[in-house]
C-alpha cells in the first residue's frame, strides 16, 4: 500500500518526534538552565546514548493511553452500576482497599509530583520525555484509583478522608516517608530509587499477585485499574531498567554511588512491602499465592535474573538482600500481629484468621507459621472470643528511617527483635536493622529530620494527649465505624445485612461468590 | 543459574492471540494461568513477532498494540517495527 509506505517506522518517528525536537541553548549557560543536573557526581558525557526501548511518541501515547481510559471507566461504570461491591469474597477484603486508597495511591500522586520536577532537571530530551510521560500516566493512576474506590466508599466505612489521613496516621509515615526521601533527592538518585529499585524491582508484588488476587476476590474494578497502571508500570520497568545502563555506561565513576542507591532503596523497598505482604495472606480471604511465593517468583527469581545481567557493568545484589530473603517467612505475620494490636488507631479492621485460613498459613509457611505465630493467633482469638479483645496502649517505638515500628526480628533467629541504636551529635535515634542504620549513617543530617508520627503525638503537635484525642481529631478516624475489630463492626453488620437479604432470593449471583 | 525473561498479559480476548503467537514462536516458554492474567515465562529470551500476530488476527497488528493489555515484563526490551523482544544478555 502505497499510505503505508509514507509512514515512519517506528526509529525515525522517535527521532524526530524527541530528540529533534530539542534544541541547544544559544544565550544562556546549559549550567544555569539544568543546576540540579551535577552535583550529586554522576557524570554523563553523552545525553544522545539514553535508549527509550518502546520509541513511545507523543501522539501514540495518547492514543493508546486514551484506549486503556474508555476500556477502564466503561467497567467502571458497569460495577458501580450492578453493585459490584456486593460480589466481592467477603468484606473482610474492603480493609485492604482502605489501605490501598490511603497508603498507595497518594503515592502515585507523589510520584506525579516527583516525575514531573525531575523531568525538568535534565538536559537530555530523551529523559525529558519519559519523564513527562511516566508523570501523566502517575496522576493518571492517582485518579483512576479514586474513581474506582469511591464506589466502595459509598458502601463502606475508612475511605473517606485518604490523602488527608496520609500526611498523618502513625502507620501511613512509612509509605509517605519513602516517597519524600525519593523526591527531596536528587535527580538521578530519584530515578535511581522510583524508575529502578521500585518499579522495575518490587511493584511487582503490589500489581501483579495483589491484583490477580483482587480479581480472585470478586473485585472487578480494582483488578482493572490495577492491570490498567500496571500496563503503564511495563513502560516504566523499562525505562527503569535503561535508566540505570545508561547511568553506568556513561561514567565509571558512576558504579559505586548507583551501587549505593540500590542498596538503599532495595532496603527501603523491601520494608515498605512490609504493607503489602501483610495485604496478600490476611487480607484476601480467598487466597492466590502466598507473600513468599510472590517473593519468590517476583523477587528471587526475575530479580536474580536482573541482577546477573548487570554483573558485566560491575553491580552486585543488594547488601541485606540475604535478610530480605529470610524474612519472606515472617514478615506479613509480624505486621499483621502489630495492625491487630493497634487497630483502634487504624481507618481499617483487622481480625484473626479463620481456621481454614490459619491452616492455610500453616501450609504455605511450614517452617514458621505454627512454629512461631499461630499460638500467638489461637491466643488472641480465645482472648476475644471471651470478651477481652486484646489492644495494644503502649505506643510503639518506631525505626527513624523506615519508620515502621521496631517489630521484625533477626535474619535465622526469630525469636530476636532487631534493634539497631547509635548516637548522632549527642541524640540517640533507633533502627530497625542494620539496613536502615547504614541508611541514617550516611545522611544523618536527612534523617534526624524526620516526622515521627509517635514522638510527634508525645510531644503534642497531634492535636491531643491521648490516642483516642489524636485518632479522631488529628486523623479524622471516626471512632466505632472505621477502627476496631471487625467481627461485630458496622461494615461487618452491613455485610452480613447484603448477604441476609441475598440469600432469600433464588438463583442469586451473590450466592455463588458466598460460597 | 537459571535466567528467566516473562511477560504477563490481562487475561483478554486479545491476549489469546498474543498467547497464541508466543508459543508458535518460542516454543520451549512456559504459560502459567493465573486469575485474571496469563504469565510466560522462557529462558533468556522471548520474541513477539508482528508477522504471525497478523497471521493469528487475519489484520494488520502494530507492535505497539500489546502496550494496552500488558501487564508487566522482566527483562531487556528491543522492540521495533516488526518485533518485540525480551531478553537477558
Amino acid at each position: 500500500m502505497a499510505t503505508k509506505n509514507k509512514k515512519l517506522n517506528l526509529k525515525d518517528r522517535y527521532q524526530y518526534l524527541t530528540r529533534d525536537m530539542a534544541w541547544e541553548p544559544t544565550y544562556q549557560d546549559k549550567k544555569d538552565i539544568f543546576p540540579d543536573e551535577d552535583f550529586e557526581g554522576i557524570k554523563i558525557t553523552d545525553w544522545s546514548q539514553w535508549e527509550d526501548p518502546f520509541r513511545l511518541t507523543m501522539d501514540a501515547y495518547w492514543k493508546y493511553q486514551a484506549e486503556k481510559e474508555k476500556k477502564l471507566y466503561a467497567i467502571f461504570d458497569a460495577f458501580a452500576q450492578n453493585n459490584g461491591h456486593q460480589n466481592i469474597s467477603d468484606a473482610r477484603y474492603v480493609n485492604a482497599l482502605k489501605l490501598f486508597l490511603s497508603g498507595v495511591s497518594p503515592l502515585e500522586h507523589a510520584a506525579f509530583q516527583g516525575y514531573a520536577k525531575v523531568g525538568r532537571q535534565f538536559s537530555g530530551a530523551g529523559a525529558r520525555v519519559a519523564c513527562q510521560m511516566q508523570a501523566i500516566d502517575e496522576l493518571r493512576h492517582s485518579q483512576t484509583q479514586q474513581h474506582a474506590m469511591s464506589h466502595y466508599n459509598k458502601h463502606f466505612n475508612g475511605l473517606h478522608d485518604a490523602p488527608y489521613m496520609h500526611d498523618r496516621v502513625w502507620f501511613l509515615s512509612v509509605p509517605k516517608s519513602f516517597f519524600d526521601d525519593a523526591r527531596s533527592a536528587g535527580p538521578f538518585e530519584f530515578l535511581t530509587a522510583i524508575s529502578f529499585s521500585f518499579e522495575y524491582v518490587l511493584t511487582n508484588l503490589l500489581f501483579v499477585p495483589f491484583m490477580s488476587g483482587a480479581a480472585y476476590n470478586g473485585d472487578m474494578a480494582t483488578v482493572t485499574f490495577g492491570f490498567s497502571a500496571q500496563s503503564d508500570e511495563a513502560r516504566h520497568m523499562t525505562l527503569g531498567l535503561e535508566v540505570i545502563k545508561f547511568i553506568l555506561e556513561q561514567h565509571e565513576d558512576n558504579v559505586p554511588i548507583v551501587q549505593r542507591w540500590i542498596d538503599k532503596w532495595f532496603w527501603r523497598g523491601f520494608r515498605l512491602l512490609s504493607l503489602v505482604g501483610m495485604m496478600m495472606d490476611y487480607m484476601l480471604p480467598k487466597k492466590v499465592m502466598s507473600w513468599s511465593e510472590a517473593w519468590e517468583m517476583y523477587y528471587e527469581q526475575n530479580g536474580g535474573a536482573l541482577f546477573k545481567d548487570l554483573e558485566r557493568y560491575g553491580i552486585r545484589p543488594p547488601k541485606y538482600q540475604d535478610v530480605a530473603n529470610d524474612a519472606k517467612n515472617h514478615v506479613s505475620h509480624q505486621a499483621w500481629s502489630t495492625f491487630y494490636q493497634y487497630s483502634q488507631a487504624t481507618n481499617f479492621h483487622t481480625w484473626m484468621p479463620e481456621k481454614e485460613e490459619m491452616d492455610w498459613l500453616s501450609q504455605k509457611y511450614p517452617d514458621t507459621f505454627d512454629k512461631y505465630y499461630r499460638q500467638r493467633f489461637e491466643h488472641w482469638d480465645k482472648e476475644h472470643a471471651e470478651g477481652r479483645r486484646f489492644y495494644n496502649n503502649t505506643l510503639p517505638q518506631l525505626c527513624q528511617v523506615c519508620q515502621i515500628p521496631t517489630i521484625f526480628t533477626e535474619k535465622d533467629d526469630p525469636t530476636m527483635l532487631s534493634h539497631r541504636q547509635l548516637v548522632h551529635e549527642g541524640e540517640r535515634f533507633h533502627f530497625c536493622s542494620d539496613g536502615c542504620c547504614d541508611i541514617f549513617k550516611h545522611e544523618p543530617e536527612k534523617y534526624v529530620q524526620a516526622w515521627l508520627p509517635v514522638h510527634q503525638i508525645y510531644q503534642g503537635n497531634c492535636e491531643g494527649e491521648d490516642v483516642e484525642t489524636v485518632v479522631s481529631k488529628y486523623y479524622h478516624i471516626n471512632i466505632g465505624e472505621d477502627n476496631f475489630e471487625y467481627i461485630g463492626s458496622p461494615d461487618h453488620k452491613r455485610w452480613l445485612a447484603i448477604k441476609g437479604e441475598s440469600t432469600g432470593k433464588k438463583a442469586d449471583s451473590t450466592d455463588q461468590n458466598a460460597a | 543459574m537459571s535466567q528467566l525473561v516473562f511477560i504477563a498479559f490481562q487475561d483478554n480476548d486479545n491476549a489469546r492471540y498474543l498467547v497464541e503467537a508466543i508459543q508458535e514462536d518460542n516454543p520451549e516458554a512456559e504459560v502459567q494461568h493465573q486469575p485474571a492474567m496469563i504469565r510466560i515465562q522462557a529462558e533468556k529470551r522471548l520474541v513477539i513477532n508482528r508477522e504471525t500476530m497478523e497471521e493469528k488476527l487475519g489484520r494488520e497488528w502494530d507492535v505497539q498494540e500489546m502496550l494496552v493489555d500488558v501487564i508487566s515484563i522482566g527483562g531487556n526490551v528491543d522492540e521495533d517495527d516488526d518485533h518485540f523482544i525480551l531478553q537477558w544478555n
